[in-house]
Formats: C-alpha cells, structure tokens, sequence
C-alpha cells in the first residue's frame, strides 16, 4: 500500500520537502519534481536529510527538470535515481495513491 | 514639473539593485527580472544585480532545458555587459549551503571600456555582511 509523495518546491524556500519526510510510511516513494530537485544535489544543507530518508522510503528526481537547472547525474546525493517522463508514470502507476506536497 | 526628471543632460542617475532570489523555470521570476534589467538597461542608470538563495541556480552552468519544453534564457546572462550591466553580486553562503561553487556558475563578463575593452568577470562572490552592505548602498531596489 505504497504512496507516492510529489514535492515540487525547493526545500530552501518551503517546507514540503521536511513535512513530507516527516508524513512518509515505510516503502513509499517519494519523487522530486521541477524546483523539488534542488534539495537533492550533493553537498547542499538537505543531503543528509536525503540520505537518511533513504532508509525507508525510494527518492527518484524528475530528470528533465535537474537538467534544467544544470544537476548532472553525478551531482545526486547517492541513491537518488533519476526518471524520465514515463518513469514518472510508471510510479504513479505502480503506487496505491499519489500525494502532492505543494 | 522639471523636464530632466524624465531623462536628458539634468537626469540623476540612481542605484538600482534587482535582488535575484528564486530558482529559475519552476516560477516566472528568474525571466521577469532578466527582462525588467534589460529594458531598465536602456535608462542609463547605475544596475547591479543580487543573486541570493536559490536565486544562484539562474546563472548555473550546464542548463538544458529542453526536456521541460521550456526556453533555456540563461544565455541571455552573458549579453547583459552589452547593457553596462557588469555588477553580478553573489552570495557566498547561499552557494555554500546548495553544496555549490563558483565554479559551477557560468563565466559572465564584461567588456571594460575603460581599460582597452579588456574582458573581465562580472560575477562578484561577496559574503552575507557584504551582501547587506551593498543593499543598504541602493537607492532603489526591485525584489524578484
């Protein structure tokens, strides 16, 4: 009965990205869209809260939207995958509900 | 009313500061101000530009954005010398915290008229104590 949790704001300036990992069961997945990805790249204030969170739940990143804001694949806190647009569906497809944190 | 308030010989030229302080594509505001500093551009005054927070991420090498159907505007960066906009202020710690460099950002310069039009970096990294220091400097300051 997996979830699958949006986040598309970046954590630095809202407080979904925390909020989210703060609600999150154990084997959902959470997928990080347009200004969402900034709190996945390396080094920053938000990588080890990424990291830990890994420890029950998938973290996937919308790659197109990385790309946009120039995160290389090498950039990602390990363990973050990141999905094309038909990844993104499959997601969705594959878990029971989706919430949105916007 | 003075006629020079408008423009011509008399006109006063003022600081303006345009504090940069969102991720680019996710919202309107990176686009909005790059094209508010262009058209400011054509009023002759004294611009600098403020990238704080995740307003770093405008002027971030290696954008491509052609998986989000979005235009990729961080080019237009690179002609704002053109301008005499040449003041790019970056804040050190909002690099820091996003785990970025200097290095990451692109390599903006200017042309320097008045040194035989040597090319030189626009890009200033300035603490968070300078950053203020340079607000307070302003006459006029537009948020983005």
């Amino acid at each position: 009965m997996a979830t699958l949790h949006t986040i598309n704001k970046s954590p630095f300036e809202r407080s979904t990205l925390v909020s989210c990992l703060n609600h999150t069961s154990e084997g959902d997945k959470i997928l990080l869209i347009e200004d969402g990805v900034i709190g996945v790249r390396k080094g920053s204030a938000f990588a080890e809260l990424v990291k830990s969170a890994q420890s029950n739940c998938a973290l996937y990143v919308l790659a197109p939207d990385m790309e946009a804001r120039g995160i290389a694949q090498g950039d990602l806190v390990d363990g973050v995958t990141p999905v094309d647009y038909s990844g993104f569906v499959d997601l969705v497809a594959e878990c029971d509900r989706t919430q949105s944190w916007l | 009313m003075a006629m020079d308030e408008a423009g011509g010989g008399g006109a006063t030229t003022k600081k303006f500061l345009y504090v940069n302080r969102k991720a680019p594509y996710g919202t309107i505001y990176a686009l909005e101000s790059l094209e508010v500093v262009l058209i400011g551009a054509a009023f002759e005054q004294d611009v600098s530009l403020a990238f704080i927070d995740d307003g770093v991420y405008q002027i971030i090498k290696g954008q491509k954005t052609d998986g989000i159907g979005a235009k990729n505007f961080s080019p237009t960066y690179n002609a704002l010398g053109d301008y005499e906009v040449t003041k790019l202020y970056v804040e050190a710690e909002s690099l820091a915290e996003r785990g970025l460099s200097v290095d990451d950002l692109m390599p903006i310069t200017f042309e320097d008229e008045d040194d035989d039009y040597a090319e030189k970096p626009s890009i200033q990294v300035v603490n968070r104590a300078e950053m203020a220091d340079i607000m307070s400097g302003q006459d006029v300051i537009l948020s983005f």
